[in-house]
């Protein structure tokens, strides 16, 4: 047990990786040289060598292809795809080839690829490289998807994601790479496919996972102040989705907030309301909120980026009302 | 022609087979027995036939939605082609893929892609696959000319000949992009100026002329087995049928069909071995009765094949279910 | 003979193809993969290929005709055997093929004509779902008002485009039938949480009379529960009295909402009545005595065989008068509430009887032990709140029946007789009529009656 950062976090698990196996090899634009855009892969190459960290064209189609390619061959890639925005160009490979080879050769071939991004806002990038599309990933049949919102699930995730058959989208907060958090590699687990509650209560079901889970548990602490006791569910893994315990903590709390980066329309946040709708209507007491990110593509400007994003205020907020303790 | 009479044999018998059996495939599409797209291969068959012929077992082959008589000629067999593209459990892709989507990892066959352009990076990371194992191998990637247009195909050209990947690009150039001729979609109808830009060797060939592809395909092959990196060969042919099945063929004239007609790969090379004394017109009558024989029983046992149960709906979708 | 050669499916969003022109001609030879024919698609003009050799023996559409993938185009037969063929053989062969395309052509014709079975069947079964055969459309909204308001709207004239009928021409027709069935605007409907309507089947209380303790005005899980908790009876299946209570709301709402009803209103002079009364029961055992009331009920039966339409159940659209006269008591219940069993044959009954019949059924109703044709029979009602202190009743018309007599209490008042004011007990009988089967004069003449027999008790 010791303190890492998210990203120490990411590259420690891809490290244990590459030395574990030798099908393991990680590609990507500026993973080499450059160290990682987010620095995630920094001193990979001078311990591997550039056959096993391989620095790529800016050709997210073509990389990220072959690396599917090389998965049908027998490789266990990493994929970093710098972030989510850029992901959009390589949607095709993803959606197309990854998600589907498996079902159209009748379970014939695999395609054990794993495809890392970094995802959502807060940096003052601005709209092009401030997406977060968690859920247009998560709607698609073949893939799996992870989000990482500690740094012990930053660990966890690419060990899980490697070590599973199938094509794994994981998706890392752009924000988080220097969270601290305690980080136990003795420990690692592989189950990485089922939610967790981060913080137990009884009041109100706040739901959400990766960039927005530290966001929760402190909009929790402010809750906390009001006397409001709220359970703090992180969903971990989006594809496929842990209904059963959406349920669970619904039907302890009969009041949900579902917080979410992506967009509210067709959200992540809109999936996991349906299922609530579906499988425990008649735990409700209250209708369910969401606290999604404002439809506008994300303002450069601070002030408007914060009022853009979930924020804890807006969380707290969101579950007083579900309370009808004014907010 | 400098071959023996039983590989003779051999080529006109796979061009036949992807003949007939397509023949009866449009025939079956037109009764509603096949549905779905149905591109047809009969008038480029020189090109599959000739460039399997110079590929090794083990060799990885990446093929396009038209991709019946490559399957075929990787060693398919006529009924698991033929029943896939009815849709039953017994097809190669146990029917979820259809005429577009034909898998067989055992002759290294890896579709079957019906995103043009979308086969392009999986050649490229099977060639890597290879490289990083230490195997000396080929991975042969066939594109129509049309594909050549899309952003992978320049992002693929660049990643094999930047890593020095054992990828052989296969242009079957027959001269349009759906219904899009050549002069239409590419600026420089001289396709292998592309290839070119990334540094990899490029060379043509006709097409409708098995014994020249296969030879051609034979010395590209060997190069890239030796040196380990790309090279970019195009073929040229035609295809004699619509884009998908049936169309108005608005986009050329009949006289450009009945012209490529005359240089058709299977009468053309029935002809020069007859010519050289490697065939006879016995041989050719066997091997028609022969195909005819395979097709019709292929027809058969697709008809009788399974329907996979509804309870399979959501079968491999993924390898590993999450608990 | 080979068979027919039907129009291809040339395409998988292909259902139909014109027949453009012909390539061949009867008697022409044709090869595998020879064009026959060009037929016109959505994507433009395709040549269609035949995929067996032969002779066309038969063309069976003409150019220019759009027939439905399937569709048999031509009959084609085998070539003939060479030149030796025998002559004889080929004209048979001829017609074979000729019967079998006259036989094609039928089975074209029948399949044509399921083709057109089966649309129909399609369109009424869309009908049967949209609306009316006859294509009246509705507006979504209009619809569902109908629905709610139990309105064929199908059979509504309406005022929209194209003849749609709208949500306000639902509710013009709704109005004059049943404003009570008008959907409630939404913001009436209780707000109860879903969780708080669960919990709410589960203790046995109905959510909507729980009043919500948050400001949103919403019924929760938690009022709910407090609400079961509050509650004094254990965890009884409803309040007590709350069936009983439906139900008669349910009659009374009925009979005011369907029952046009007129009131007439007669004091009485029972100085006769009760001093014949207190002459009988001196002879009689306690037990025995007779109660004014007694009188009430017989005088209200011997009254409706006299005015016969007041005795009667409405029969939708009128009320024939019944024959025998079964007179219904309204009797209060300790608990609350109220019913109104049945005294068979009334008019029949000694006033002993009578009385006894009355002891008899208040007893059994206040014990739960009325018989089920006690509760359905009556033809006319009596209420009586007489000794509740009013004098005064106007009372209510239980449906199906068409009148009622209500009876306050017996008060000593002023009355003059023979131009002396003397001090004599007297009664308010007013009668409730159904004005859809009598009228004012007619009811009067049975108020009249009523009055009349109460003056003569020793005739009762």
């Amino acid at each position: 047990m010791s303190t890492a950062s998210y990203r120490e976090a990411v590259r420690a698990a891809m490290r244990k990786a590459l030395r574990d196996d030798p099908r393991v090899f990680l590609m990507g634009e500026d993973v080499g040289r450059y160290g990682g855009a987010f620095a995630v892969s920094k001193g990979l190459l001078e311990e591997l060598g550039p056959d096993r960290i391989r620095d790529t064209p800016l050709s997210e189609s073509g990389f990220v292809g072959a690396g599917i390619g090389a998965a049908l061959g027998g490789m266990r890639p990493i994929v970093e795809v710098m972030t989510v925005n850029f992901s959009l160009l390589c949607l095709d490979q993803i959606v197309n080839n990854a998600a589907t080879l498996r079902h159209m050769s009748g379970g014939q071939v695999n395609v054990p690829v794993l495809i890392r991004m970094a995802t959502g806002a807060g940096k003052q990038v601005a709209a092009q490289h401030s997406h977060s599309f968690e859920n247009w990933y998560a709607s698609v049949p073949g893939l799996k998807v992870l989000a990482a919102g500690t740094v012990q699930d930053a660990y966890d995730m690419v060990l899980a994601g490697l070590e599973d058959p199938d094509p794994v989208v994981l998706f890392e907060t752009m924000v988080l790479y220097n969270m601290e958090g305690e980080l136990d590699e003795e420990a690692s687990s592989l189950d990485v496919w089922h939610a967790r509650v981060r913080r137990e209560g009884s009041d109100v079901s706040l739901i959400t996972y990766g960039s927005s889970l530290p966001k929760t548990l402190k909009a929790a602490e402010l809750l906390a102040i009001d006397g409001i006791v709220a359970e703090v569910l992180d969903l971990r893994s989006l594809r496929p989705l842990d209904t059963e315990a959406i349920v669970r903590t619904v039907s302890k709390t009969h009041r949900a907030v579902i917080v979410d980066e992506t967009y509210r329309s067709g959200s992540l946040a809109a999936e996991v309301c349906a299922r609530i709708g579906e499988n425990a209507f008649y735990e409700l007491d209250a209708p369910v909120e969401r606290v999604c990110t404002v439809e506008v593509p994300i303002p450069y400007p601070k002030h408007l980026e914060d009022a853009a994003l979930p924020q804890p205020e807006r969380i707290a907020e969101a579950a007083k009302r579900t309370l009808q303790r004014g907010g | 022609m400098g071959l023996t009479r039983d590989h003779a044999l051999e080529l006109l018998h796979q061009m036949v087979r992807i003949r007939r059996l397509e023949e009866k495939a449009a025939e079956l599409y037109s009764a509603g027995k096949i549905r779905g797209f149905l591109h047809l291969y009969i008038g480029e068959e020189a090109v599959a036939v000739g460039a399997m012929s110079a590929l090794r077992p083990d060799e990885a082959v990446v093929a396009t939605y038209r991709e019946h008589g490559h399957a075929l000629v990787r060693g398919l067999s006529a009924t698991a082609v033929l029943a896939e593209m009815y849709g039953k459990v017994s097809g190669c892709s146990r029917g979820r893929g259809g005429s577009m989507h034909f898998f067989c990892p055992e002759a290294r066959f890896y579709g079957g892609n019906a995103i043009v352009g979308g086969g392009f990076p999986l050649a490229v990371g099977l060639a890597l696959a290879d490289k990083m194992q230490g195997r000396r191998r080929v991975t042969a990637c066939f594109f129509g000319d049309g594909a050549t247009d899309e952003g992978e195909f320049c992002e693929s050209m660049n990643l094999a000949a930047l890593w020095k990947l054992p990828v052989l690009f296969l242009c079957e150039n027959n001269q349009y992009s759906m219904g899009t001729a050549l002069a239409r979609h590419a600026a420089d109808v001289e396709l292998t100026h592309r290839p070119m830009a990334f540094g990899i060797p490029a060379e043509k060939v006709d097409g409708m002329d098995v014994v020249a592809v296969e030879r051609a395909v034979r010395y590209e092959a060997e190069s890239v087995r030796e040196q380990g990196t790309p090279r970019f060969l195009e073929m040229v042919t035609y295809r004699y049928r619509a884009h998908s099945m049936y169309d108005a063929e608005l986009y050329r004239d009949k006289a450009e069909v009945a012209e490529w007609k005359e240089r058709d790969p299977i009468a053309l090379f029935v002809a020069r071995a007859t010519e050289a004394e490697l065939i006879e017109d016995a041989d050719v009558d066997a091997i028609e009765q022969e195909v005819a024989a395979e097709v019709a029983r292929a027809v058969e046992e697709a008809e009788a094949a399974e329907w996979e149960t509804l309870e399979d709906l959501t079968r491999n979708v993924v390898a590993r279910e999450v608990p | 003979m080979m068979g027919e050669f039907v129009m291809p499916s040339l395409g998988a969003d292909m259902t139909s193809g014109t027949l453009v022109e012909w390539r061949k001609r009867p008697g022409d030879r044709v090869a595998r993969g020879d064009i026959l024919a060009d037929v016109e698609t959505e994507k433009g003009i395709i040549e269609v290929e035949v995929f067996e050799s032969g002779v066309v023996e038969r063309l069976l559409v003409e150019p220019g005709t759009k027939v439905p993938v399937g569709t048999p185009l031509a009959v084609l037969g085998e070539e003939a055997g060479g030149a030796e063929a025998e002559a004889g053989a080929v004209t048979e062969a001829v017609t074979e093929a000729v019967t079998e395309a006259v036989t094609v052509t039928e089975a074209a014709a029948v399949t044509e004509a399921e083709a057109v079975t089966g649309a129909e069947a399609f369109e009424s079964a869309y009908a049967g779902a949209r609306g009316p055969a006859t294509g009246v459309r509705q507006t979504p909204s209009a619809r569902r008002l109908a629905r709610e308001a139990g309105i064929d709207a199908s059979r509504l004239e309406g005022t929209g485009v194209h003849g749609t009928v709208t949500r306000e021409d639902v509710a013009r027709a709704a109005a004059p039938r049943a404003p009570a069935k008008a959907a409630p605007a939404a913001g009436e409907r209780p707000r109860i949480s879903p969780l708080a309507r669960r919990r709410a089947a589960e203790l046995g209380i109905d959510p909507s009379t729980v009043t919500p303790a948050s400001p949103d005005g919403v019924v929760h899980a938690r009022d709910v529960e407090q609400a079961a908790r509050a509650r004094p009876a254990p965890q009884a299946a409803e309040p007590p009295g709350a069936a009983m209570r439906r139900a008669i709301a349910a009659a009374m709402a009925r009979s005011k909402r369907e029952i046009p009803h007129y009131y007439l209103s007669t004091t009485v002079d029972l100085g006769p009545a009760i001093a014949w009364l207190e002459e009988e029961n001196a002879k009689r055992s306690v037990t025995e005595r007779l109660i004014p009331g007694v009188l009430f009920l017989k005088a209200v039966a011997l009254a409706a065989r006299e005015v016969p339409e007041i005795n009667a159940h409405w029969a939708g659209e009128s009320a024939p008068p019944l024959e025998r006269v079964h007179v219904g008591v309204a009797i209060n219940l300790r608990q609350g509430g109220l019913i109104a069993p049945t005294i068979h044959d009334a008019d029949r009954l000694p006033l002993a009887g009578l009385m006894a019949a009355f002891k008899d059924l208040v007893k059994r109703t206040r014990a739960g032990a009325i018989r089920s044709s006690e509760m359905s029979d009556a033809t006319i009602t009596v209420t009586s709140l007489g000794d509740r202190g009013v004098e005064t009743v106007f009372p209510i018309i239980v449906p199906p029946q068409v009148a009622i007599v209500g009876f306050g209490k017996i008060v000593e008042r002023p009355w003059s007789v023979d131009g002396t004011i003397v001090s004599r007990p007297v009664v308010t009988a007013t009668l409730g009529g159904d004005h859809r089967v009598t009228d004012g004069h007619r009811g009067g003449l049975y108020l009249a009656a009523v009055e009349r027999l109460l003056g003569e008790p020793e005739k009762l």
